[in-house]
């Protein structure tokens, strides 16, 4: 190890580091404080005398009774939780198949279409928006959560493929070869060998998935008209703000609980996370 | 890496146990067919390049189409060839969005790879609780983007500005910062906002790079007397700069691309000052109900893409050459 001096530990570790941690928190702290804050402690000027700007003396749960109560928030969760899965559930099983023979399978033009996938990820759904709102309205699709479910695995697919093709690498072949000559088929030992030892890419794979569905918006704005039928992103946007008037308190309520279980999801899988990203940095 | 390789052989033996006939019964016609690699290629793939091919190449072929009509919801319009690229170009409007978008992208970028970095060393070292601090770090990156850049808004409001009430209180002014009010500021803000967001995308991918370099190396250079600074640029930065480059990439075309944050944060205001190619693309597009022209505005964003992407590709393989 490198020896250093405490000083300089502090100057060079942990003062910037907190300021890093603090940096990060604060709009989090901020959403929940104003959650929490009733109006009349809400709204009052900047330079007005808050005997407690960083803490509310009146903490009030009315914000979160009435995003339940006179919106329609439980709908928009819903939704999304909804699209969330089915989405993920279709990008990972595309990508396991497409990323399995990327890496494993030699058939003509495989590098061709491994590049045209890592291509597919790198088009933005801000360059397609507009053609695929008219692609959706001649599927007759609009304004049902299959428009999204169908069009989020063209962004979700091309990143599983990618980071499953390079876990399968990492894969020893003869594994594969020790069930093939066992008598297991080659569609046999994808299936039963070499699918459970990926299981730890696939988890990284679909939590990816899984909050970049809970995160997209545009697709969601354009193709959803609907009140009820919107995600949580595009009904806190669309529903929280009437004409000019905002209702922070309910809207950082929203975006509070709208936080809330992508979060959970990572902290859960956060290890997960980072080794799956090591294996495809490495591979 | 070891345990889920021995697990995994386990269960492929008891799954052979299990499946005696699975060999020693005549194999079906489907499974024959499914030996040949190249048909077994094909059906994999298969979901796959459907799915993308409906929902990406067919729509792009749709929208150059619809960039050279004169297509508004309710009209099926006609071919107008490149009218529709000569107008934005001479609107002023779409100079500013276009202009805005290099300069968001250019910005931002900047910003998230240094600070990025900077996290990135910060969090490579062992101290108590670092698995908080990471998971903690991470959240920018995870929330959806549209609920915590309206945290943002609501800390730049123009009455109520938590941000301007420290800065006061601090004594750093005398009277409030027009945060989203005036163009420039708000560029600013936009850029900074993102830059929170994103930043912890590049801290976390070039910690995962930097934990692949060996500390033996560290200790070597630094036993030559090396000196922090002289380590991190001549061992870590080499070793780093193709995890580097593909994080650059893929964030530039986020930024270049970006609509959500400048959607809600601004909404283009104050008077088009903010407009970045893509929100400015949406309202003429969708909320103006103009396609051909939305389409086309989309369109620009695709030169600059096609370069990075171009340049990326080149990197990869002169990389896998070496």
């Amino acid at each position: 190890m490198v020896i250093e001096k405490k000083w300089k530990r502090w100057v060079y570790f942990y003062i910037p580091l907190t300021v890093f941690v603090i940096g990060t928190l604060f709009p989090f702290y901020w959403m929940l404080i104003t959650a929490i804050r009733p109006d009349s402690e809400l709204y009052r000027s900047w330079r007005a005398v808050n005997n407690a700007p960083f803490w509310t003396l009146h903490p009030t749960l009315e914000h979160f009774q009435d995003l339940f109560a006179k919106t329609n928030f439980p709908h928009w969760l819903w939704n999304t939780f909804f699209i969330a899965c089915a989405s993920t559930a279709i990008s990972l099983f595309c990508g396991l198949l497409a990323g399995y023979a990327l890496a494993r399978l030699k058939f003509p033009l495989a590098g061709t279409i491994g590049t045209s996938i890592f291509v597919t990820y790198l088009v933005p759904p801000t360059l397609l928006f507009i053609p695929l709102a008219n692609i959706i309205r001649a599927f007759q699709l609009g304004d049902t959560p299959w428009a999204l479910i169908l069009t989020y695995p063209t962004f979700l697919i091309p990143f599983s493929t990618w980071l499953l093709m390079g876990y399968f690498k990492t894969i020893p072949k003869e594994l594969e070869e020790c069930a093939r000559i066992d008598g297991a088929t080659r569609f046999g030992a994808m299936i039963w060998i070499i699918f459970p030892i990926a299981i730890p890419g696939i988890l990284s794979a679909g939590i990816f998935a899984f909050t970049l569905s809970w995160n997209e918006f545009i697709y969601a704005l354009v193709f959803l008209s609907s009140p009820e039928k919107k995600t949580v992103p595009v009904g806190v946007v669309s529903e929280l703000i009437r004409g000019d008037i905002y209702f922070w308190g309910q809207l950082m309520a929203g975006a509070l609980l709208g936080s809330i279980p992508v979060a959970v999801v990572y902290s859960f899988f956060v290890e997960y996370y980072v080794t799956g990203l090591t294996g495809s940095v490495k591979g | 890496m070891k345990k889920p390789i021995a697990g995994g052989s386990g269960g492929a033996a008891g799954i052979a146990a299990a499946l005696p006939h699975a060999g020693a019964s005549r194999p079906g016609r489907m499974t024959r067919w499914l030996e040949s690699e190249r048909l077994l290629a094909t059906l994999l793939l298969a979901p796959a390049i459907l799915l993308l091919g409906l929902f990406i190449a067919y729509p792009f072929v749709i929208g150059v189409w619809l960039s050279m009509s004169n297509v508004s919801v309710g009209n099926p319009g006609e071919f107008v060839g490149i009218k529709n690229f000569v107008k934005a170009w001479n609107d002023s409007i779409f100079r500013t969005a276009f202009w805005n978008t290099g300069f968001y992208t250019f910005w931002a970028t900047i910003f998230k790879l240094a600070l990025g970095m900077w996290v990135a060393l910060l969090l490579n070292r062992h101290f108590r609780g670092k698995r908080i601090v990471r998971a903690a770090m991470l959240l920018p990156f995870i929330v959806p983007t549209v609920l915590s850049t309206f945290a943002w808004r609501w800390m730049f409001d123009p009455t109520f500005s938590v941000l301007n009430w420290m800065l006061y209180q601090g004594g750093f002014i005398t009277t409030k910062l027009p945060f989203l009010s005036d163009g420039t500021y708000g560029m600013w803000c936009a850029i900074v906002v993102n830059t929170w967001r994103g930043m912890p995308f590049f801290a976390i991918t070039l910690l995962a790079g930097l934990q692949t370099i060996s500390p033996d190396l560290h200790e070597a250079a630094s036993l030559d007397g090396a000196n922090g600074w002289h380590r991190f640029w001549h061992v870590t930065w080499p070793l780093l700069k193709p995890v580097t480059v593909v994080v650059v990439v893929f964030s530039i075309i986020q930024t270049f691309s970006d609509f959500q944050l400048i959607y809600v944060l601004t909404g283009g205001g104050p008077a088009n000052a903010t407009h970045l190619l893509a929100t400015y693309a949406y309202q003429i597009g969708i909320a103006t109900g103009l396609l051909g022209e939305g389409a086309a505005i989309s369109l620009f964003m695709l030169p600059v893409l096609f370069i990075v992407v171009w340049l990326q590709l080149r990197y990869l393989r002169r990389l896998e050459g070496a």
